[in-house]
Parts: C-alpha cells; sequence; structure tokens
C-alpha cells in the first residue's frame, strides 16, 4: 500500500505533545552569560554618549558594551547582510549589530549587558545611561515618499531603489488607450508583527580551546546563517555549528540573520562563555522584522465585457529602518502575480523601496504573493461592478486557458506556470458554500433592511512556491541559489536515516518526508528517521521558506531514493547471480522476473552493502546516496476561496460566518498536513483583512507591540473552515507535487474583504482598509450614510 | 526565598528571588521546559499549568505564590507507561498541534476545561479557549481534538 496520499499520523507530535520538545530557551548549558539589550527608545536620534558605570556596577552583571566598545573589539568584518541587491545602485546604509554614532527605529540596540540570569540582564540594561539628540522621523510610507524628513542622514534621500518589470511597453499603453473599462484603486498592505507562538531566542556555546562555536538559533535558515555568520564576523565557516532545534513556528520571520545571533556568538567566542538571549513578546516587535508594508496602485484595462487588456501596477514599499537579508526583495517576489490566474495582454510592474525609521521588514508568510493578489482579486471585484457582472462570472471569463487545464504555460509576466485548472476550483467552492442559496438569503436580509448584512467573497489566487530554480534566482540578483540537499541511508539493520538541508519549524516534515521514503524503498514510514536543523549533521542546505520543503526538498530526497535502489539492484543482481535488467523492484523486494523463489529484501541487501563482503568488483561499500535538486521551474499553486461574513451595521463588527477553500497544490503527500496547512493559513490572512496591523505614532513608537493590543486571532474569532481540493499535478518536479505552507494566506485577506465590501455595496462602499475593525466598517457605514451620527 | 512545591506528584524545593515567576522557577529550577512562554502580557496561554486542580497562566503569579501547592505540568500528563493522556492523544490524532509551541498549554487549558464542562459543544470550546493562542492551526483541529478527547460531544 502506498503511503504517499494517506493522512499518516506525525512522527513529530509524541515528543511535542509531552514537553521532550526542545526549543532553544529550554536548552540550559553551565556558565551562561544572559544578554540584555539596550534598545533605542527613539526612531531617529544621534547617539551623544553612553554611561554604563552604574550598569557594569549592578549585581549579577559581568560586562556592559557599547556600539563603540564592540567596534574597539573588531567582532565583526562588515555590516548584517543583505543577499538581495535588487537593483545595482540599491541604496543599503550599514546595518551593524549595535548602533553607534545613529540609532534609525525605536529598537535599534545601543548597548548590550551581559549578566548572569535574564532578570539581572533586564535590570542592569535599564541602569544604562544614553544621552540621545532626537531627530525627525520617517514614520509611514507617505512620508518617506515625500522625502523631506530623512530615515537616514547621510543618505541624502529615502528611496531604495526602483524596479521595472514592464515587458512590452507599446503594448501596455495600447491596452489603456483602447479600454473600456478603467479600474484604478489604491491598497494599502498595512505592516503586519509575524508573531509565531515561540519568540525568536539564540545560545552560543563556545569551544574557547577548539576555537569551535555552536549556535542555537530559533530560525529557519541555519545553513544560510552559518554562511552569513562566517561572512559577517570572519569566523571560519568551518568553525561554526548552527542548530535549530524545535522552533515553534516561522512564517518567515525566522528566516534572517540578526544583531542578537551576531553577537551572541562573538560575544561567546571572545569571552569563553555560553552566551544567550530570548526576546520578549513585546520586544519581538523591535527585535524581529515585520511584514507586507505596501502602497499598492493597481490599474486594470478592460474591454466592454470585462475582458482584461493590460495589469499595471505601482508600489512603495516600506523596507524599514535597513534592508536585512531579503528585505528588498520581497515585493518583487508578488511582482510576477499581479496579472493573478487571468489571461492578460499587457502588464507592468514598478516598485520603489523606501526606507522608514521603522522596525525592518521581510518575508512574512507569502512574502509579496499576498500582496499581490490582495490588489488583483479586489481590482477584479471592482470591474466587476463596473462591468455590471458578478464576482464570479468577471473571474471566469479572464481565467488563464479559460479556466481549462493547461500545462506550461507562458504568462505576460515573463513566467512559465507549471500547471493550472482554475474553473474546477471556483465551480466547487461556490457549491460547498451554497452560493445561490447565500445570494437569495443576503438580497432577503437587504429587502428586510436588516441591520445584519451579509457578504459574500471570492477569490480565486495563484501562487509562486518551491523556491526556486537558481538561474531564475541569478537573474533577480539573489545571492543565492535555490537547490536543495538529501542524504539517503540504508543502515545495517535496515532502517534508514534520511538527511535534509531543509528545516523543518512546525510543518510536519519528518512524516511527510518518511512517507515519500517508505514508497520509494518499500520499508515502512517507522523504519525511517528523518535528520535536520544542524549543520553538523545536515552539511549542506538551503533550508525552508516559499513552500519549498516539499517541492525542492522533498523531491531531492526522493531522487536520492531513486538512487539507493539503482545501487541496491546492483548488489542484489549480484548476490542473486541474476542480471540486474531481470530485477524487479515491488514493495521493498528485489525478484528475478520469471523465477518468483528468487527474491532479497532490500534490508537484506543494506546488510551485505555494510559488511562488503561480497560486492560487485568495483563497487564501493554501504547504501548511502545523495541528491542536489536544482527545479527546472517554480511551482504554482492555486485555488478558490470564499468568504462569507455577517456584518452588524449597529457596530461595525464583522463575522466571519463561512469560510470555503478549494486549493489545488498538486499531488498530496498527507492530505492530512495539507489541510492543517490551509486552516492556518487562512487564519493569518483573516487576521491581516480584519484584526491585525502594527500601528506607529507620528514619532514611530510602535503603539501595539504586546499580545494586549496586536490582536492575533483567537478560537473565538474563527469559524470552521470547509475545505476541499483539486489534483493538478506540476510539471515543475517529478513527484507533481506543489507546495501549501503560504496559500491559504494568499487566498484568504482578498476573499475576506471582498465579502466586506460586498456587504457594504448598498451603501455605496466600495473599499475598506484593511484591518477591517468595527470602527472603520462602522465609519464607512456612518460616512456614507452622510455621517448623520 | 525558599520555595516548597509539589510537580507532577514529585516534591521540590528550590530557592528563589521574591520576583521570579512561577514559569521561570518551574522551567528553570525544575528544569521542566514543557511549559513554554509565549508572551509577557499572560495574553497567550503557552504557559498554562494545573495548579491545584485550576488551569493557570504560570506567568502570571510568582513562584511564592505557589508555596505548597499541587502542580500539574504537560509531564506529569502522560501516564508512567508511556500512555498519552486522552486529551494529549486526542490532539495527535486529529492533527491538533504543528510546531507544537502553545501545545503544552492547550493540553492543559482543555483538560481543565473538560474537567468543568465533560461535554461542551463547539462554542463551549471556543470560549473555553480564548485565552490560549495558536498560530498555526487556525484553532479548526484544536477545536476538533477538544470535542474528540470529550467523546464526540458537539
Amino acid at each position: 500500500m502506498s503511503a504517499v496520499g494517506t493522512p499518516m499520523l506525525r512522527k513529530e507530535d509524541p515528543k511535542l505533545l509531552t514537553g521532550e520538545g526542545k526549543y532553544v530557551d529550554d536548552i540550559q548549558v553551565t556558565g551562561q552569560l544572559w544578554m540584555g539589550m539596550v534598545r533605542s527608545p527613539y526612531a531617529h536620534a544621534k547617539v551623544l554618549g553612553i554611561e554604563t558605570a552604574d550598569a557594569a556596577a549592578a549585581p549579577g552583571v559581568h560586562a556592559v558594551y557599547t556600539g563603540a566598545d564592540l567596534e574597539a573589539m573588531e567582532l565583526w568584518i562588515g555590516p548584517l547582510p543583505c543577499a538581495w541587491p535588487v537593483t545595482p545602485d540599491m541604496a543599503n546604509p550599514p546595518h551593524f549589530p549595535v548602533s553607534t554614532a545613529e540609532v534609525n527605529h525605536v529598537g535599534d540596540i545601543v548597548a548590550v549587558v551581559l549578566a548572569d540570569d535574564r532578570y539581572r540582564a533586564a535590570d542592569a540594561a535599564e541602569l544604562v545611561v544614553v544621552d540621545y539628540d532626537p531627530l525627525p522621523a520617517v514614520a509611514s510610507i507617505d512620508a518617506a515618499v515625500a522625502d523631506e524628513a530623512m530615515a537616514h542622514s547621510d543618505l541624502g534621500t529615502n528611496k531604495a531603489y526602483h524596479w521595472p518589470l514592464i515587458p512590452d511597453p507599446d503594448a501596455l499603453e495600447a491596452a489603456f488607450a483602447n479600454a473600456t473599462h478603467h479600474v484604478d484603486a489604491n491598497f494599502v498592505q498595512q505592516r503586519m508583527i509575524p508573531s509565531a507562538m515561540e519568540p525568536r531566542g539564540v545560545l552560543a556555546v563556545p569551544s574557547p580551546h577548539g576555537g569551535d562555536v555552536t549556535l542555537y538559533s530559533a530560525t529557519q535558515v541555519p545553513h544560510i546563517l552559518k554562511v552569513m555568520l562566517a561572512a559577517t564576523t570572519g569566523i571560519p565557516e568551518s568553525k561554526i555549528r548552527v542548530i535549530a532545534p524545535a522552533v515553534g513556528g516561522g512564517f518567515g520571520a525566522k528566516l534572517n540573520v540578526n544583531p542578537d545571533e551576531i553577537l551572541a556568538v562573538t560575544l561567546a567566542n571572545k569571552l569563553g562563555r555560553p552566551v544567550r538571549w530570548t526576546e520578549t513578546r513585546s520586544e519581538a516587535a523591535f527585535s524581529t522584522h515585520q511584514g507586507r508594508a505596501q502602497n499598492q496602485r493597481i490599474e486594470l484595462a478592460a474591454d466592454g465585457d470585462g475582458k482584461l487588456l493590460g495589469v499595471r501596477v505601482h508600489l512603495d514599499a516600506d523596507m524599514g529602518a535597513y534592508m536585512m537579508l531579503i528585505t528588498p526583495g520581497v515585493p518583487l517576489l508578488g511582482s510576477f502575480l499581479y496579472t493573478g490566474v487571468y489571461d492578460v495582454p499587457a502588464f507592468g510592474f514598478t516598485c520603489d523601496g523606501w526606507f522608514t525609521n521603522l522596525t525592518p521588514t521581510d518575508a512574512y508568510r507569502g512574502a509579496g504573493r499576498p500582496e499581490a493578489s490582495y490588489a488583483i482579486e479586489r481590482a477584479m471585484d471592482i470591474l466587476a461592478s463596473k462591468v455590471g457582472i458578478g464576482p464570479d462570472e468577471i473571474r471566469r471569463r479572464n481565467y488563464l486557458a479559460g479556466g481549462e487545464h493547461f500545462e506550461n504555460l507562458d504568462v505576460p509576466s515573463t513566467l512559465t506556470f507549471d500547471s493550472g485548472h482554475y474553473g474546477p476550483t471556483l465551480d466547487r467552492a461556490l457549491e460547498l458554500a451554497g452560493y445561490g442559496d447565500l445570494r437569495a438569503e443576503q438580497q432577503a436580509r437587504r429587502d428586510a433592511g436588516s441591520s445584519k448584512q451579509l457578504g459574500i467573497g471570492l477569490c480565486t489566487y495563484v501562487e509562486i512556491c518551491g523556491l526556486a530554480p537558481s538561474r531564475a534566482l541569478g537573474g533577480l540578483g539573489f545571492g543565492s541559489g535555490g537547490w536543495e540537499h538529501a542524504t539517503v541511508r540504508m543502515l545495517p539493520t535496515g532502517k534508514v536515516e534520511v538527511v535534509s538541508g531543509s528545516t523543518p519549524h512546525g510543518q510536519g516534515h519528518e512524516t511527510s518526508w518518511s512517507q515519500i521514503v517508505a514508497d520509494k524503498l518499500g520499508v515502512a514510514p517507522e523504519d525511517v528517521e528523518v535528520l535536520h536543523s544542524d549543520t553538523a549533521i545536515s552539511p549542506l542546505g538551503l533550508d525552508t521558506y516559499g513552500s519549498r520543503s516539499l517541492a525542492v526538498g522533498g523531491v531531492a530526497i526522493a531522487s536520492a531514493c531513486d538512487k539507493v535502489v539503482e545501487k541496491a539492484k546492483l548488489m542484489a543482481a549480484h548476490s542473486m547471480e541474476a542480471s540486474a535488467d531481470d530485477l524487479e523492484f515491488n514493495g521493498g523486494m528485489f525478484s528475478v522476473a520469471g523465477s518468483p523463489d528468487k527474491a532479497m529484501a532490500i534490508q537484506e541487501v543494506a546488510f551485505g552493502a555494510f559488511t562488503a563482503h561480497d560486492l560487485p568488483d568495483g563497487m564501493e561499500p554501504n547504501l548511502q546516496e545523495q541528491t542536489t535538486w536544482d527545479p527546472p521551474n517554480f511551482a504554482f499553486p492555486f485555488g478558490s476561496h470564499v468568504a462569507v461574513v455577517e456584518i452588524d451595521e449597529d457596530t461595525g463588527n464583522v463575522e466571519l460566518l463561512n469560510y470555503v477553500a478549494v486549493d489545488d497544490c498538486g499531488v498530496q503527500v498527507n492530505p492530512m498536513i495539507v489541510e492543517g496547512q490551509v486552516h492556518g493559513g487562512i487564519a493569518q490572512g483573516v487576521g491581516q483583512a480584519l484584526w491585525e496591523g502594527a500601528n506607529y505614532d507620528e514619532d514611530g513608537n510602535c503603539t501595539n507591540p504586546s499580545f494586549m493590543d496586536y490582536l492575533v486571532p483567537s478560537s473565538m474569532e474563527m469559524p470552521n473552515f470547509t475545505l476541499d481540493f483539486t489534483v493538478t499535478p506540476s510539471t515543475s518536479n517529478p513527484l507533481g507535487v506543489k507546495g501549501v505552507g503560504e496559500a491559504g494566506t494568499i487566498g484568504s485577506a482578498a476573499a475576506v474583504i471582498n465579502a466586506v465590501c460586498d456587504a457594504l455595496s448598498p451603501h455605496g462602499v466600495t473599499d475598506i482598509a484593511m484591518p477591517a475593525t468595527p470602527q472603520r466598517v462602522w465609519r464607512a457605514i456612518n460616512d456614507a450614510k452622510g455621517g448623520a451620527a | 526565598m525558599e520555595v516548597h512545591v509539589t510537580v507532577n506528584g514529585q516534591s521540590h524545593s528550590g530557592d528563589c528571588e521574591p520576583r521570579t515567576l512561577l514559569v521561570h522557577f518551574i522551567r528553570e529550577q525544575l528544569g521542566l521546559t514543557g511549559t513554554n512562554i509565549g508572551c509577557d502580557t499572560s495574553s497567550c496561554g503557552a504557559c498554562t499549568v494545573h495548579i491545584d486542580g485550576e488551569s493557570v497562566k504560570s506567568c502570571t503569579m510568582f513562584a511564592v505564590q505557589a508555596r505548597d501547592a499541587d502542580i500539574t505540568t504537560i509531564e506529569g500528563m502522560a501516564d508512567d507507561d508511556g500512555t498519552l493522556h486522552p486529551m494529549q492523544q486526542a490532539f495527535m490524532e486529529c492533527h491538533g498541534l504543528q510546531c507544537g509551541y502553545c501545545t503544552p498549554g492547550m493540553v492543559m487549558a482543555a483538560t481543565s476545561l473538560l474537567s468543568e464542562n465533560p461535554s461542551p459543544s463547539e462554542t463551549d470550546v471556543r470560549e473555553g479557549l480564548e485565552g490560549n493562542l495558536c498560530r498555526c492551526t487556525g484553532y479548526h483541529n484544536i477545536v476538533k481534538s477538544v470535542l474528540a478527547a470529550a467523546g464526540g460531544a458537539s
């Protein structure tokens, strides 16, 4: 029986359910020092002086270092890395772990305290007195674009880069000149605080005599981090080991190279003692990057029937104070998706990146793609109302390939979509939602003048995942490849060890990968052990982000399994004195065609490979193979979502009554895990649509950094989800898999806001900003009524 | 200050500052790191334990306030022979966890919920778990897990 395609329970769970799972903060070592960060309370200021004597004299304090102290100690050879210089002339002000002369966002570190426990480190950090000369702060994208106050005093402008993607400017111009309908819409992608439940944390353990250092970090990217630590600190890469133990969610926020990681490693090395730090939740708004933060303008040109002729997009994207690892590239990841699932003859995209004096931005679940999906899917609803047709009909009229099945289709944004079949996902989603009945119910409530209005929102999304073909990344100026590495070895006892360079942090990779291996090698999934997330055990890898761990990581594992079987076949043929060409491999058994009594289990072959007593001439002992898989193309999952909301017009409260998602992520390895990924993804998109958003005052202070006022949805706000799937295999890899980690988020914000706008449409409300809080909704209704209340 | 507590049936004594939070005492002094810390405002519930049978966010009290208390943490839920507690088993079977960070707190809160209301409705479960945040699951499978543990009541 095939393991792939079954909802196998997760191997990861027993440890996590019993408290055995070890996250960074759970790892205790002797002799450790706690870092306490002294952070700027100003968004932008000159640092005139720092007084550390009181802090240094406080009980339990080992040392206090200012930025100048650390610079003099020569702990690093360069600033924190940005791996994605999107243009040759991109501005990139140096970003050091600790600031010396100028601070550029609230939370910028100006000094570090080392103490013998976390309480004393926090106390001592409070005793450091810093003399600041405040400067004007750039506290919004609009302020950055105005380019009057400067986020960086020496830069002369806030603009970081201009990036265009306009394949055919003449065609684009003609499309808009010939249009009957023109949509010109502006949307704001508010700043999001990613809020993985496990705060980020680090623990660096040095080896004073051996010269090596081990960093435990709550990271999605131990391999990339190791390379970057070496490049930044000058410590030889071969002396650095990075371990991501159990990691409590990431959502993109743990794929960076952070000041704390550099500080822990270099100070541990310098002092010969373990150094650690774990952010508090309220600190995380300043110590961990944020997401989204774009102002979007999208224009659609369409003919009289609503058939799209062209799409033109401009983004002003908030980089925050510094370029982190992939900060400038995040909007570009979405650039190719502003034409969505539609057949659009002409396309143009430009993005300006801007510095502000706010926490740096970088990847957050979907990274550029939810923003793109939101813009095009909101704009399509606006187009539908201009044309006078329903939101379902406008989509059907414009689907690529007419909504029919396609493979390897070139789209105007210069990519080739692997496969798609959009029509059935919408049909099924509308059927599951009971679309006809919902519309009837909506009309009845409108006719009755009910204060509880119904809204129905649709979204058909496509996304780019399986990051990424290395050549494509090179073309985009990215500083790394996109391959993934895997090793598969059969142990002497017949058990299997799999090593992957992809780094799970809650997705259940050990289970899914075991299912693939079980089928490939004909072994039981429980006989497969997956090793990962430790650069000493898995030396080659490019980690986890961009829904790549199955479409790239899993495919690498499958390919290594194929090589194991190939070698084992030669060994089995030798042992059974048969020709390898006559051997069949089924369910873990090699058998000779036509001689049913001649058979050999792969476990037996593995033992023979280990003893090496009787191998074919020239064959190396042991049964271990590896593959580095570089995908030929991205994967493009898609789906249709329907959100049903009820709006209380008296209070403005939006209740999500039902959420239907019909997704297609290609071949599914573990349907239970796929569903879980969709559930969580939807919740994060709904969170952005209705409740979440980092608020900053005009001085650049985040006014809702804690869970008291940053509203991560609770169980009370979420409905049960209704899910279904279609399966359109990818042509980008031999398993036909796509990816599902981000899909839910990419479809859901647009569906929910389309539903809210649908409910409010009788009032003439055509748009509402995210998050659509009760206050915003009530005001929109009230304003539409003439503001009489 | 000397604090004596019983945790998972075992007697423990430890010396701590008066300001030491119970969760830090449990994690760092007793070495029971299954109880997690997800926030600093008593909002997320990752640190939920049982104190004298009631679910409590262990970041909301000082260790000294728990003097002589009978505490159960996630490490005390499974049987000595390794058999998972029915709530843990339900979370596993219903895929009620992903990254696992909120899970110990969820399991503790959910068992406490069922001890007060053995046959909750879906709404009861959602209301009962409101103080425990999860970022991975959208709560769908957590609610399913708790209802399953309650014997399929709906």
